[in-house]
């Protein structure tokens, strides 16, 4: 605009046949470069994370938990995302890595099934595609945090560690209507009757996945309970609230609380004794785990069938299970020792 | 005075406002942004790897058709002084109530017209409440905004329906021939004409735009304010539920949370296009470059590997400079005709 203004006007036509010419001449340029480029020997261990959008704490660890292994066996790592997260926001990067013929796409999905059209196409293309923490329809494989039965040992074992296999413990959980909580639950119900039969579980109240009524809940539990000696809190919110209610009354460092939570919100309460142990997958081990999974398919050993093995860095070795899944393994257990090591 | 002298002046006048043809289109806002959507494709082609290939232009149209189809109504709104940032919702409600039709084992053709209707019917809430009750439109469509979206949402909570017919699916991707134009291409050219008609060669159309000049006037012209902007609405609400529509299976996808945030995407592209926010001014086809242009800047930002946050900050910075470029335009030809003027006059 400001050009038509400082040019006189025979320049402004010249420039403008100037600037077509070279338009046609890049095309024809870049036309007959796409052909060389593919058919190259080596594996492409160009890997592309794409997280639901940016800017997420969760998902800073696991992506960085996926560079840590992608530079340890020599690939290029990059992570590109929407700012911030839609159905269809992840659409336009994939194709783009596409374009770009990267070797393998991990991805975090934002919805199960918008961007199939477009992660079919990177497949067809030769782009190995993994999913972690959410899945999608179109994939080769999915590296699934952690498993039911896994998250409700792990915690019952804290509990009943803590407690020395006796006294009485309530369960504080999200919302009621919660397929995976309910799932967890009724895990835990089990393996407390059968690994720790001295520990009775009297209820299981709810907080909606609201710091208010969770707060609540834990206040209505304790009136109620007085002589309650655990909680087992398997919600990020609900674990959270039952801290911060426990750390300003007279039951703090007398009731165990543990659950699945997140170390920055529960960072202050293992400082101060509220709470000893929590657990949580660890996501910088996912992303890890997820890149290692993506080489492999890459290298060719793996195809996502049940029964294949690879070997993922430091994490040793893994098998492919059902549904074309990797499960990470037991979740990780935080304490007052590892803390400060995680920023999600 | 005499005779020969009153008649020279106004002919030299008249020489010195009206251009010839070619130079109005040249000098126009429109051929600016052509020439800026040019010189970044350009630039794109040569510097960015991967661009330049034919896959780029198919994915740029498919990614963008939302944005490109829902900005020609909003043009017309725009042009008219007012605006409508309900449109991702309505998009939104559109997707849901035709995948939970489907569901309920209408025909698609069925569910398809209930769902366009139904977005209709919020275009025609949305004018209601401008024409009728006299609200500001930033706050109607603002507060439809969040009402629409919170029942798209709500309709579906947080599942998705997902079953629609495979190859219609497969059939929107598809391209035309061998040629890299999507299918979708085709309603989008159909729907530019019929909107570059209605508003440039219509007098609904020239009373759209002198409606955005004042509505005084326009209604003293003539012209019925306020039943022209109620039609405007119902057929942006319309335009966006059968973008809702081709949305869902083209993505195979009627979700609560489709479209959310495309409004802001599509008022940024008319903006850009040289569309005047106090209304009165602005094309069709300049608001279908400014799209271009986010398109294009977008895509290739991408390829460079520009993230998100960096590609946010360019596309915003277009937009001003944009806005300070035609601000600027209007300054300089306003000075220079009126010095012309000037001395047009002291040569006397």
């Amino acid at each position: 605009m400001f050009l038509r203004n400082m040019l006189p006007r025979k320049r402004r036509v010249v420039l403008g046949a100037l600037a077509a010419v070279a338009a046609v001449a890049v095309l024809a340029g870049c036309a007959s470069s796409t052909g060389k480029s593919s058919g190259s020997g080596s594996k492409n261990y160009k890997i592309a994370f794409v997280p639901k959008s940016l800017g997420n704490n969760y998902f800073k660890a696991s992506d960085s938990g996926g560079s840590t292994a992608v530079k340890k066996f020599g690939g290029s790592y990059q992570e590109v995302a929407p700012a911030t997260a839609s159905p269809t926001g992840q659409v336009s990067f994939v194709q783009t890595l596409t374009q770009q013929r990267v070797g393998g796409i991990v991805l975090a999905a934002d919805d199960p099934q918008a961007a199939c059209t477009a992660l079919n196409a990177a497949m067809k293309a030769g782009v190995k595609v993994v999913t972690f923490d959410s899945d999608t329809n179109c994939r080769s494989l999915f590296v699934n945090q952690v498993t039911p039965k896994g998250i409700a040992k792990s915690l019952v074992n804290l509990t009943g560690k803590a407690l020395n296999g006796k006294g009485t413990v309530a369960i504080e959980s999200g919302g009621p209507n919660a397929t995976n909580l309910n799932l967890w639950i009724k895990y835990i119900k089990s393996y407390m009757a059968s690994l720790y039969p001295g520990i009775t579980i009297v209820t299981t109240v709810y907080g909606n996945d609201d710091a208010q009524q969770s707060l609540d809940a834990a206040t209505g539990l304790l009136q109620k309970y007085p002589s309650l000696n655990g909680i087992i809190a398997p919600d990020t919110v609900a674990v959270a609230a039952a801290a911060r209610y426990l750390s300003t009354s007279q039951y703090k460092g007398k009731v165990y609380l543990t659950g699945l939570g997140l170390p920055s919100e529960m960072r202050s309460y293992i400082k101060d004794g509220t709470v000893t142990q929590f657990a949580l997958w660890d996501p910088s081990n996912l992303g890890y785990l997820a890149a290692y999974a993506d080489k492999a398919l890459i290298d060719g050993t793996i195809t996502g069938k049940k029964g294949d093995t690879f070997t993922a860095g430091k994490l040793g070795k893994y098998t492919v299970g059902a549904h074309q899944t990797v499960i990470l393994g037991p979740p990780t257990v935080f304490d007052k020792s590892n803390i400060d090591n995680y920023n999600f | 005075m005499t005779a020969t002298e009153l008649k020279g002046t106004p002919v030299r006048d008249y020489l010195l406002h009206d251009k010839p043809f070619w130079r109005r289109i040249l000098q126009s806002r429109e051929a600016g942004l052509i020439g800026a959507l040019v010189v970044v494709v350009v630039l794109s082609i040569s510097f960015v790897p991967n661009f330049g290939q034919p896959i780029t232009l198919t994915y740029l149209v498919q990614t963008n058709f939302p944005i490109f189809v829902m900005l020609l109504p909003m043009t017309l709104i725009v042009v008219a002084g007012e605006i409508d940032l309900s449109v991702g919702s309505v998009l939104g409600v559109s997707s849901v109530v035709f995948g939970l039709l489907y569901d309920a084992k209408f025909s698609l053709v069925l569910a398809a017209i209930i769902a366009v209707l139904i977005g209709a019917g919020i275009g025609a809430f949305n004018g209601f409440l401008v024409t009728v009750v006299g609200l500001p439109s930033l706050a109607v469509t603002i507060g439809t905004l969040a009402l629409f979206r919170g029942v798209a949402v709500g309709l579906l909570g947080t599942t998705a329906i997902t079953d629609f017919p495979v190859d219609i699916t497969t059939n929107l991707q598809n391209t035309i021939g061998a040629s890299p134009f999507p299918i979708l291409t085709i309603p989008f050219v159909i729907l530019t004409i019929i909107f570059i008609v209605i508003l440039q060669f219509t007098s609904f159309g020239r009373g759209i735009y002198a409606i955005g000049l004042g509505h005084e006037t326009a209604h003293f012209s003539g012209v019925t304010v306020q039943r022209t902007k109620f039609v405007l609405y119902v057929i942006s609400g319309l335009v966006a539920a059968a973008v809702g529509v081709v949305f869902t299976l083209e993505y195979d996808n009627s979700i609560g949370s489709n479209g959310i945030g495309d409004e802001l995407l599509v008022v940024t592209a008319v903006v850009l296009g040289g569309v005047s926010t106090f209304g009165g001014r602005g094309t069709v086809l300049g608001a279908i470059v400014g799209g271009l242009l986010i398109a294009v800047l977008t895509s290739a930002l991408q390829l460079a590997g520009v993230g998100s946050n960096g590609i946010s900050v360019v596309t915003g910075s277009a937009l001003i400079l944009s806005v300070i470029g035609s601000r600027v335009l209007e300054g300089l030809t306003r000075g220079r005709r009126e010095k012309k003027i000037a001395a047009a006059i002291g040569g006397e």
